[in-house]
């Protein structure tokens, strides 16, 4: 079978039990890390959420040497989720604590987390290499994620807490866009700020600590991070860029997943990682809102209009014009000939551009504070922004003040 | 006890720990100078991001020449820290984001290249992992020929010293050059970003200038000394000293005084601490040094004598 139609195969679930379970599983990460990574996106913390990934390590290790020294198996997933969770929950308090109690900055404070929980993590993994008992193979596996040979319990407790957590952001979601948007003002409403940051971050843990047996803690910061900046280029409103967020990340996490069952040697973190990248770049390239093709076609059209606009009020006043561009412009739309002398077409715009040009001028004197002026960029013509009414009473104080009849 | 400290300060000593914890010391070092800058810009979080980009740098540098040499290693990932530097300036300019979405936007996607790169390529014969990247190899930089203290005198023996010690010394020196030279235009722009621009100074130049300097300095030590040791330095010495003054150099001072002291100590409570418990083994260099790093800002955090803000008062 090639690779593509065991691909294709996968991503209709047709591909084995054990990876079905593990893409259906990754896209509920996803899903859950999408949506709760929106609203740490418009809070502006999205980096919190490294140094609550990076500080998980300790309880793995921790966790491990508890249920060895118990007598269990220290592999036991919900163990070490349980171990981790409690471990990047005090590395989380750490850094709202530094940031509160001391004149350190909320990046000095995520940086000191991260890397001193990091590394302690690091020494107590070498310690559990050490020992004797346990069946210590694996733990280096949360660096990564690795899902070759996931069991059935530990894809459910994925999938539960997935679930869980995405229930939590729904539940929440009002609180939280207001505590984002406006904390000042949410705290007016009654809203205790400081806790809906904190469940806020809360939601951040869950996803973090499930997602470090599929994506590991080095990478499933991104799964909070990409899918918001991405659902940002597509949406200006929060309850779409949530829900789009979410879809990313879930689209990512399954895609990803597939992908990696389908090329077995490869790691399943770095994949959905990489797939949700490729979603952000497209986004980027392509998104009719905020997309760099959209902004760059703009930012084109703006320019032909502005010199196609000068050119004319230079046509009007008989001015030469030398601007290689505009030339260029007025020669094409047919205003004026090869030789630089306007058309019959050209000497009508012209004058119908110096005319709106004038109304202007007259309507920024004696109607300097209506809001068409505010928003007037010096293209749009005059009867496209203000009234009929309007436009009769700027004529009539022309005509008056060149004492033509009205 | 002094027979102790004799035996352990012996000819062994300087065989298997002296190369290491000097290596520890310029690393460290090497990494607070620029990172107190850096904490001062709030930028603290570029030397995160530089030490994940380390990585997919020494990764891409290996596929182009095929070897496993330093020099090309280290300008791959000098690229791989420039280039993701300019990648989160596009991302926060395109997407109109804060910088540290774009960061991490920026340096997770470089880091999954990196490790896929490593995974798909048959680097399986060659001594690059992601655990090397990320742990260093501190406890293995011993220095074989050293027969005793007099070998420090003896240029047979000092020509066998890890390469990564005077690699480190160079660019610990270069470091200290910029600072003392740009020591004027650095502290205005740092400061005063706005009256730097008006007596002229080129402030986005100096800014790019420092994330230069900052990605030198995380990739020579992180070849020696893993990126861990690297972001643990980058943020907690300056962090602690921050805590210490008010004065930038004496900031910088307290800095490197406290580099040394995680440096030292967490070398020795690795080698040495576990055997203090009745464990044959040693735990990693690297993290035991980030750990200490880390106790230290804990203390400064609790007692440090500037560790309020300017008008905050000691909550009751």
């Amino acid at each position: 079978m090639s690779f593509l139609d065991y691909f294709i195969n996968a991503l209709f679930l047709q591909a084995g039990y054990n990876s079905a379970l593990v893409a259906v599983g990754a896209g509920l990460l996803g899903l859950a890390g999408g949506g709760a990574g929106a609203f740490i996106f418009l809070r502006k913390r999205a980096l919190v959420s490294d140094a609550i990934s990076h500080a998980t390590l300790p309880g793995v290790g921790i966790a491990f040497m508890l249920m060895v020294a118990l007598g269990g198996d220290g592999r036991w997933l919900p163990g070490l989720i349980i171990g981790s969770a409690i471990s990047s929950g005090i590395g989380l308090l750490m850094v709202e604590w530094i940031t509160r109690q001391t004149r350190l900055t909320e990046d000095a404070a995520i940086g000191a987390v991260l890397s001193v929980f990091f590394g302690l993590g690091i020494v107590l993994l070498t310690i559990i290499q050490t020992m004797s008992s346990g069946r210590q193979a694996g733990l280096e596996n949360f660096l990564l994620g690795s899902t070759a040979g996931m069991l059935i319990s530990e894809a459910t407790t994925i999938a539960i807490a997935g679930a869980l957590a995405t229930a939590f952001v729904f539940m929440l979601r009002r609180p939280m866009t207001l505590v984002a948007f406006d904390p000042e003002y949410a705290a007016t409403t009654g809203i205790n700020v400081r806790h809906i940051d904190l469940a806020m971050m809360g939601l951040a843990l869950i996803v973090t600590v499930i997602g470090l047996k599929i994506v590991g803690l080095i990478l499933i910061v991104a799964l909070l991070i990409i899918p918001p900046v991405t659902a940002r280029f597509w949406t200006n409103q929060v309850g779409p860029m949530i829900g789009i967020a979410a879809a990313i990340g879930g689209l990512a996490g399954y895609i990803g997943a597939v992908f990696s069952a389908a090329a077995a040697s490869l790691p399943t973190g770095p994949i959905i990682v990489l797939v949700a990248f490729g979603f952000f770049v497209f986004s980027a390239l392509f998104s009719p809102l905020r997309g760099g093709l959209a902004s760059a076609l703009r930012h084109w059209r703006f320019q032909r209009r502005v010199h196609r606009r000068q050119g004319l009020l230079a046509l009007a006043r008989r001015e030469p014009i030398y601007d290689g561009f505009t030339l260029r412009i007025l020669r094409q739309s047919g205003m004026i000939r090869p030789d630089g002398v306007a058309t019959l077409r050209g000497k009508t715009a012209s004058q119908k551009a110096a005319h709106d040009e004038a109304r202007w001028a007259m309507a920024r004197r004696i109607l300097p504070d209506d809001s068409a002026i505010e928003r007037y960029d010096g293209l749009t013509p005059i009867e496209d922004m203000m009234t009929q009414d309007q436009i009769d009473e700027i004529d009539r104080v022309i005509a008056e003040q060149t004492g033509a009849p009205a | 006890m002094i027979d102790n400290l004799i035996t352990a300060l012996g000819a062994e000593f300087v065989q298997l720990s002296l190369t290491p914890i000097v290596i520890g010391i310029l690393g460290a070092v090497a990494c607070a100078l620029p990172g107190n800058f850096l904490l001062l810009r709030r930028q603290a979080l570029i030397g995160d991001a530089i030490s994940h980009v380390v990585l997919p740098g020494i990764v891409a540098a290996f596929l182009v020449t095929g070897t496993i040499t330093a020099v090309p290693m280290m300008i791959g990932a000098g690229c791989a820290a420039i280039v993701a530097v300019i990648l989160i300036e596009i991302v926060k300019r395109l997407g109109r984001v804060e910088p540290g979405a774009a960061m991490g936007l920026v340096f997770t996607t470089l880091f999954a290249a990196g490790v896929l790169f490593l995974e798909m390529t048959d680097t399986s014969s060659v001594h690059i992992d992601v655990q090397h990247a990320l742990l260093g190899n501190l406890e293995s930089l011993i220095w074989f020929d050293a027969e005793g203290w007099q070998s420090l005198l003896d240029p047979v023996a000092l020509a066998t010293l890890p390469p990564q010690l005077p690699r480190l010394a160079v660019v610990l020196v270069g470091i200290v050059l910029f600072i003392t030279l740009f020591w004027k235009e650095l502290k205005i722009s740092t400061f005063d970003a706005a009256f730097a621009e008006a007596i002229g100074i080129r402030t986005r130049v100096l800014g790019f200038a420092l994330v230069v300097v900052t990605a030198i300095a995380a990739v020579a030590a992180f070849d020696a000394v893993g990126s861990i040791i690297v972001i643990a330095m980058f943020v907690c010495p300056p962090a602690a000293a921050r805590l210490m003054t008010n004065q930038l150099g004496r900031q910088i001072g307290w800095s490197v005084a406290l580099a040394v002291i995680s440096a030292v100590l967490g070398y020795v409570f690795a080698g040495y601490g576990p055997g203090w418990f009745g464990s044959p083994y040693a735990v990693s260099a690297a993290g035991m040094i980030a750990t200490i790093s880390g106790i230290v800002l804990l203390l400064a955090c609790l007692f440090g004598p500037q560790r309020k803000r300017t008008g905050q008062r000691a909550e009751a």
